[in-house]
């Protein structure tokens, strides 16, 4: 096969936070694939009857396994945000520099508030 | 009458000839996943504890099934689509990108089948 340049030519690019916006996109997006084999692993186990999810729940309520859960929290919450930019992206609207850059820090901003909203309503369910 | 010089012909190289398929997909299972996420994250929330007999009282109703089947299925796919775009663009080498996008596909449709027959296993009071 003939070598051809590929276009994520990553070493090119100055670093900015728009940037790291982008980068960010696809990085929760690889998590939330993770995360999606936790969700099936957890549909399976309730599925399987209450033995076997109350086994699963443990699992999920080590500490470790909680700020997983929290981190995939904050993971959903930015690549919804961050795809809403994309979509708006799409129908050719806010892609001038200064329009973008402000988006960048409400993306931001709007998926840590979320995350902390969903986390603050998961805890005052006492659901966790 | 073709376009393409003899020299390009020759090496094969050129568009994938999908046109904007993938990238079309990409938005409408962006969109459908949209409300889904929202719902989901809104229903697990409302969940007034994670123990079996909550959970399987939660999916065995119709309304909520139906969503969450919807939700694994769309969610599934969009998660093929993105990690098909970053194992193309990060994963050089024919032979390990191909195997890399036929896994990755096969992993797919696993996670996705699992997820709906738990689904249906629960909803049609299979859930012991």
């Amino acid at each position: 096969m003939p070598s051809r340049p590929l276009s994520p030519h990553l070493s090119v690019y100055k670093f900015k936070y728009t940037l790291a916006t982008s980068i960010l996109n696809r990085f929760t997006g690889s998590a939330l694939s993770l995360g999606l084999l936790g969700l099936v692993y957890w549909l399976m186990a309730v599925a399987a009857g209450a033995a076997a999810q109350a086994r699963a729940q443990r699992l999920l309520s080590l500490p470790f396994a909680k700020l997983a859960a929290a981190a995939f929290v904050f993971a959903l919450a930015y690549h919804l945000v961050a795809g809403i930019r994309h979509l708006v992206w799409d129908t050719g609207r806010g892609l001038e520099r200064a329009q973008s850059q402000r988006s960048a820090w409400a993306v931001g901003i709007l998926s840590v508030l979320l995350t902390l909203a969903i986390l603050a309503a998961l805890w005052h369910g006492g659901a966790t | 009458m073709r376009l393409t010089s003899p020299l390009r012909q020759v090496l094969g190289t050129g568009s994938a000839k999908e046109g904007v398929r993938h990238w079309w997909l990409q938005r409408l299972t962006s969109l459908a996943l949209l409300p889904l996420s929202i719902w989901f994250v809104v229903s697990l929330v409302a969940l007034p504890a994670f123990d079996h007999a909550t959970v399987v009282s939660w999916m065995g109703q119709s309304c909520s099934a139906l969503l969450l089947i919807l939700f694994v299925l769309i969610g599934t796919w969009h998660s093929q689509l993105g990690l098909k775009v970053i194992i193309e663009d990060y994963l050089h080498g024919a032979g390990a990108k191909t195997l890399a996008l036929v896994l990755v596909g096969f992993a797919h449709v696993l996670i996705a089948s699992a997820g709906v027959f738990a689904v249906l296993k629960v909803a049609f009071g299979g859930a012991p």
